[in-house]
């Protein structure tokens, strides 16, 4: 599979990262390159075999449904970018 | 003795015998990172003051009596563990002003336990490279050097920094993480030990994310001993990571130094792979007869998927760091740039803030989840992982470690490979299958190659056996009696 400059630009999009279209040509060779290579896993057989998803050690664990933390508002608003009082703001989504 | 030169069990035996205190100790570190820090640039934050002020109370602990396994041992932090109240960059622009409000896990208990901090070592941007080049904080210079050759060499990476700094006398030892082989390639690269402990070992709570299913944290330091006594800090089970695992955390400095008569040393055939050059090749023989000369049994096994392991590891790592790192969004922490709409400054924050390779992860992952790729990408490297896995569940059931070298050459010079992304992902051939198969292993320097580089094997053992590793690495490190040190240091820039 090869990728096209118009999915490059798609990936970019659905990544969020912004590209100029000089960047395309650099950037479709970059994952062409690591696509091209990663083609060898097509020798594996892997029919019937499960895919790994954990290493199996910890097992998926419940707690009491209760809260366990809180109250700090100041510290998780301590890093926001361009924070108005006790809020985060973000551009005008709404036309 | 200088005291950069000593080992943190030497250094905690004198703390406690009152031959030099915790502010002596921790300013030699202090000092040796104000002048060696300006050129091998390990450390992108100091806390000197903090450091000095925290070794006051560790000097007022030791002569209570009151000292705990590292009261006054100044370490570095990889700039990936959250610090409470010191800025946290992992290496990117996108974190260079985040100050974290909280500590991980692996930093709480190493402070509980009575350790210094002296700074947060740099690293590759968000831990993903393998010659510590892609920080946006610059380059870290390897304190080694070529014989008769002034090039500035990688130190590794992605940990490059912690290694640096350890083998430099910047630090007694630092915290790692590791991906896939972001604590052993540096080790080997630096002639330290370096050691990768299980997946579920160590929380990876307060550990900014690359690849989840990946990441371990994990000690580096200039003995086994002191790697030994670093893990009996960091690991232990926490409620705060689903993936942490509740099993007791055994005695691991009694693991030095135990026999090894009839332990089964597996020699995985693939690990013979084109590109391994002809010095490693060497310190791996000798490392069979010094293991078979303490009574190890050598066992051939075959470990048949090994050479699937990095295109596996570069469908994996990438899909993980693409939905890990969507949280970098301009919005509740981190740098913004403003943009009209809500996408526009997404996009503009993103570009700004990411460096090229982690951009290039973050699409490749991007595009092996996409609809339509799924199940051609990223489920096919699922499955070959399982395979990996059972490659080596199988060798466990025949042998109880394995040995194989660290990487493929020593350290390179800085612009020595090519720019070509799949060419640097190949030093990492021989680290990835058991970050893939979440095993735990280690890197332990053996000695010197033509050039006058230090050289690591690495030792790969049983979920949850790091004592193994402990004690084999322990009896590669006496018979290889390796104390050679860099030429850049603390001790030789007096």
């Amino acid at each position: 599979m090869s990728l096209d400059p118009a999915t490059v630009r798609r990936i970019a999009r659905l990544a969020r990262i912004g590209i100029d279209e000089s960047d395309v040509p650099a950037l479709q060779g970059e994952l062409n390159g690591i696509l091209g290579w990663v083609e060898q896993l097509n020798e594996v057989d892997v029919e019937g075999v499960p895919p790994m998803v954990g290493t199996g050690h910890a097992a998926l664990r419940t707690r009491p449904d209760v809260v366990t933390d809180g109250n700090c508002r100041d510290a998780v608003l301590s890093n926001a970018p361009d924070g108005v009082g006790p809020f985060y703001t973000v551009p005008k989504v709404v036309e | 003795m200088s005291l950069t030169e000593l080992t943190i069990a030497d250094a905690a035996s004198g703390l406690r015998a009152r031959k030099f205190s915790a502010v002596e100790l921790v300013r030699a570190h202090t000092d040796a990172i104000a002048a060696l820090n300006p050129r091998l640039n390990a450390y992108i934050t100091t806390t000197a003051d903090e450091a000095l002020k925290a070794a006051q109370q560790a000097d007022d602990v030791l002569a209570k009596g009151e000292a705990r396994a590292l009261t006054g041992i100044p370490l570095g932090i990889k700039d990936l563990f959250c610090t409470n109240g010191v800025r946290t960059t992992a290496a990117s622009n996108i974190l260079k002003n985040f100050v974290p409000p909280y500590e991980s896990t692996v930093t709480a208990n190493l402070l509980r336990d009575g350790a210094v901090f002296v700074g947060k070592t740099n690293l590759d941007e968000f831990a993903m490279g393998s010659a510590n080049i892609t920080s946006a904080f610059g380059p870290v210079e390897n304190p080694w050097k070529r014989n008769g050759d002034e090039a500035a060499l990688v130190p590794g990476g992605s940990s490059g920094g912690s290694a640096a700094a350890v083998a430099a006398g910047l630090a007694m030892g630092a915290t790692g993480t590791d991906t896939g082989g972001s604590i052993r390639q540096p080790a080997a690269y630096c002639g330290i030990v370096g050691l990768k402990p299980t997946y579920g070992r160590c929380s990876r709570f307060g550990t900014i994310a690359y690849a989840s299913s990946l990441d371990q944290a994990g000690p580096m330091a200039r003995s086994v001993r002191d790697c030994a006594i670093m893990l009996q800090s960091m690991a232990g089970f926490d409620e705060r990571d689903s993936t942490s695992v509740n099993c007791d955390v055994p005695d691991y400095s009694a693991a030095i130094g135990r026999s090894l008569k009839g332990l089964k040393v597996g020699i995985p055939a693939e690990y013979r792979a084109e590109g391994l050059s002809a010095e490693i090749a060497a310190a791996w023989q000798q490392g069979i007869e010094w293991l078979k000369a303490a009574g190890c049994e050598i066992v051939d096994v075959s470990l048949p998927h090994t050479k699937y392991g990095l295109a596996t590891y570069y469908i994996v790592a990438p899909a993980e760091c693409s939905s890990n790192l969507a949280r970098y969004d301009g919005l509740r922490f981190g740098e913004r740039v403003p943009g009209d709409t809500l996408d526009a400054m997404y996009e503009a924050t993103r570009r700004a803030g990411f460096g090229p390779e982690v951009r290039r992860r973050i699409m490749m992952g991007t595009y092996v989840l996409s609809a339509g790729y799924y199940d051609a990408y990223y489920l096919k490297a699922q499955k070959v992982r399982t395979l990996i896995r059972r490659d080596f569940t199988e060798a466990f059931g025949k042998v109880d470690v394995l040995l194989t070298p660290t990487a493929p050459t020593p350290a390179f010079a800085q612009g020595e490979q090519s720019d070509d992304p799949v060419q640097m992902y190949l030093n990492d051939i021989f680290t990835v299958p058991a970050s893939m198969a979440g095993m735990p292993a280690m890197s332990v320097p053996v000695g010197l190659g033509a050039t006058g580089l230090p050289l690591g094997l690495q030792l790969i053992g049983r979920p949850f056996d790091e004592e193994t590793l402990l004690a084999t690495g322990s009896a590669l490190e006496s018979a290889a009696g390796f104390t050679h040190r860099p030429a850049i240091r603390a001790e030789a820039a007096k």
